[in-house]
């Protein structure tokens, strides 16, 4: 019979192949959903993974919409290699989208206009503050209170989306907006510089790059980033060491929410260009996904962001063009993780053939 | 009606839901299998709940489809978790994030229908009793159920000899295992009961206090039963009493609305969120205390042989 057993060492091959078989098996599932759905089934996954990659304007697209993915999943690596479970990602970047959001907003009521080089880095800036603020929250409540991190950084998601509500559809009301619940446009000097002419991707995706190697740094080349990953590991060894593990929950909460808020500062001071209340689109969430296919690594992430991206893009030109819901995609993503799991488990075991069962002793 | 009566009958309604998902939560828990695919649980046997009801125009068939829809989706999280060894943590939001997209994806052909008009829910003489009847017989037959597997689950916690075991593995498998039980099978058993029964959770809201079906549905209330389990410190009568103070909770946020109360209603949406973290963390403030109650093996895969 076959039985699991653990390998000697985690198997190198498997970690990397394990995303491509969790691919190839969700893709798989795609084509039997079509075949349920009377789509034509090669159609349908051209559709999805091909055509958002085939023209110009298209891939701008995709890059657009991974860089937030990106950058939210950048934090979250930092946070699961410390062994903290902030999936609260949406909310805290909810709030880098109002933290952002403030700082321009106030720029552009009070009619301050500042040059792009100040006026830019203080709307990512603020965003960066909101997001830190949010996951600052959970950091006080696992401190102090010992509050379980996971459901309490999940509950923050429906506070801010409140919070944002309050603020979209009260005070931050744009007054020449025809009471429609959405912000004024933010000052053109304080959006994010184009990187492609005729699109709308900005120079957000370079900075999600810079931000990549950076984390590689932090994570594979720090003393902290050390200090983070042995006390995800081996919390009574980073004891013994002497590490502190409240210095390590507040660097992964602070590090991912201040990154998860810039995202939604990028959000909102580039393609959006104004508050709304529908900034939480789930990219906080697809970003978990983000972080675990590109295997809790900074430059496996950002292959995983643009993958990510495809998808959601290609569900999006699904539904216009073959007329399949939108959340098409999202059943692609969960079940992509939920495979990627499963195949995960052969990277610390391996399947043995064995002739008799063994007695249990 | 009076006023008492009124806020007593619809906590009780309204945190029927809640008590159902706590308490599937809870034996998984008690069998040391943290489940926090929950809201997906519920948002898929939501649908399917929905959609059954829809189709056949039997509630009772709703919700028995529901039960199964929710044990189906525990049985993959279980297989993942206890025989694969997967991350407990990471399966179960997988499995939350799958059943958020996969109601949806199901649910688009029922957003707007409506189900065969409801019929006033009231117990023969009871309910016209002054203020009991209103505050406890005017309920839907899942307010009671809910009650009576409270009960049963208590009962069996504390008085089989199947519970004992069930506990037993929770705080440590290995002397179970030693033994000669099937711990990985009992475990799978547990999660798929909790399942089911976060499986009711969904379709009651989908059946009977909504009555509808929209896109996330629960609305974080498979996350609220997630915390709801700790707040109970893992005991069935605590976790249901819990249940109805979040009812409580619920219904205070609409009566102040009635009410005419200034506070903006964005802020009052947020109360039983924020109500769960201020709850989680006075309960959990004392560290020892959470120790001395959660079961001991809460997370940890458990290998035979190794």
């Amino acid at each position: 019979m076959l039985r699991l057993e653990p390998r000697a060492a985690p198997s190198q091959a498997m970690t990397v192949a394990s995303p491509l078989i969790a691919l190839a098996l969700t893709a798989l599932v795609a084509v039997v959903i079509f075949a349920g759905l009377g789509t034509d089934p090669l159609a349908g996954l051209q559709v999805i993974f091909i055509e958002p990659l085939s023209t110009r304007r298209q891939i701008s697209e995709v890059l657009l919409k991974a860089t937030p993915l990106i950058v939210i999943a950048l934090g979250l690596a930092v946070c699961y290699r410390a062994n903290v479970w902030n999936i609260g990602a949406e909310g805290q970047f909810l709030l880098g989208c109002l933290g952002g959001g403030a700082v321009a907003l106030w720029l552009t009521t009070q009619g301050i206009v500042l040059p792009k080089a100040v006026g830019v880095p203080l709307v990512l800036l603020g965003g960066m503050l909101g997001g830190m603020l949010w996951a600052a929250l959970v950091a006080l409540l696992r401190d102090r209170f010992n509050a379980n991190e996971i459901l309490v950084s999940l509950m923050l998601v429906y506070v801010a989306q409140q919070v944002a509500n309050a603020l979209v559809f009260g005070p931050w009301k744009d007054p020449q907006g025809f009471n429609m619940p959405q912000s004024a446009l933010f000052h053109s000097s304080l959006l994010l510089p184009p990187l492609l002419e005729r699109t709308r991707l900005h120079v957000g995706f370079l900075l999600a790059l810079v931000l990549a190697v950076v984390a590689t740094l932090f994570l594979f080349r720090s003393f902290r980033g050390f200090q983070l990953q042995v006390g995800g590991l081996a919390p009574a060894a980073a004891r013994y060491a002497g590490f502190s593990a409240r210095a390590s929950l507040w660097t992964a909460l602070l590090v991912s929410g201040g990154l998860a808020g810039l995202a939604g500062a990028m959000e909102v001071a580039g393609p959006i260009r104004q508050v709304t209340p529908y900034l939480s689109t789930g990219l906080g969430f697809t970003a978990i996904i983000v972080c675990f296919v590109g295997r809790l690594h900074p430059l496996g992430i950002v292959g995983a962001g643009v993958l990510l991206s495809l998808m959601l893009i290609g569900g999006e030109l699904a539904q216009s063009r073959l007329g399949l819901p939108n959340a098409m995609a999202s059943v692609l993503q969960g079940l992509l993780l939920l495979i990627l799991l499963a195949c995960d488990t052969f990277i610390h075991q391996r399947l043995r053939l064995t002739r008799s069962r063994a007695r249990p002793a | 009606m009076n006023e008492t009566a009124l806020l007593i009958n619809t906590a009780l309604a309204s945190g029927t839901t809640l008590a159902l998902a706590a308490l599937g939560l809870l034996i998984n828990e008690r069998a040391g299998v943290l489940n926090l695919g929950a809201e997906g649980m519920m948002l898929v046997a939501a649908v399917a709940g929905f959609a059954t009801a829809l189709l056949t125009g039997s509630d009772t068939l709703g919700f028995v489809a529901a039960a199964a829809a929710g044990a189906a989706l525990a049985a993959v999280f279980g297989l993942l978790v206890i025989f694969l060894n997967t991350n407990q943590y990471a399966t179960g939001l997988a499995l939350s994030l799958f059943g958020y997209g996969f109601s949806a994806f199901v649910g688009v052909s029922m957003v707007g229908k409506s189900l065969s008009p409801r019929q006033q829910y009231a117990m023969p003489v009871l309910s016209d009793l002054p203020f009991v009847g209103p505050a406890f017989f005017s309920h839907h037959a899942m307010v009671y159920v809910a009650m009576a597997l409270t009960a049963a689950v208590a009962w069996f916690f504390y008085r089989t000899r199947a519970g004992l075991l069930l506990r037993a593995i929770g705080e440590n498998p290995e002397p179970a295992h030693a033994l000669g039980y099937p711990v990985r099978l009992i475990r799978l058993a547990a999660v798929c009961a909790g399942g089911a029964l976060c499986g009711l959770a969904g379709a009651y809201v989908s059946l009977v206090t909504a009555p509808l079906w929209v896109e996330g549905l629960t609305a974080g209330r498979g996350w609220i039963a997630l915390a709801l389990t700790v707040f109970a410190t893992w005991r069935p009568a605590r976790a249901l009493l819990g249940a109805y103070l979040f009812g409580g909770v619920t219904v205070l946020q609409l009566s102040l609305q009635a009410e005419g109360v200034q506070i903006s209603s964005h802020l009052l949406t947020m109360l039983p969120y924020v109500a769960t973290i201020v709850v989680l963390a006075v309960i959990s403030r004392n560290a020892a205390f959470i120790r001395l109650n959660m079961p001991a093996s809460l997370g940890r895969p458990f290998r035979p042989g190794s």
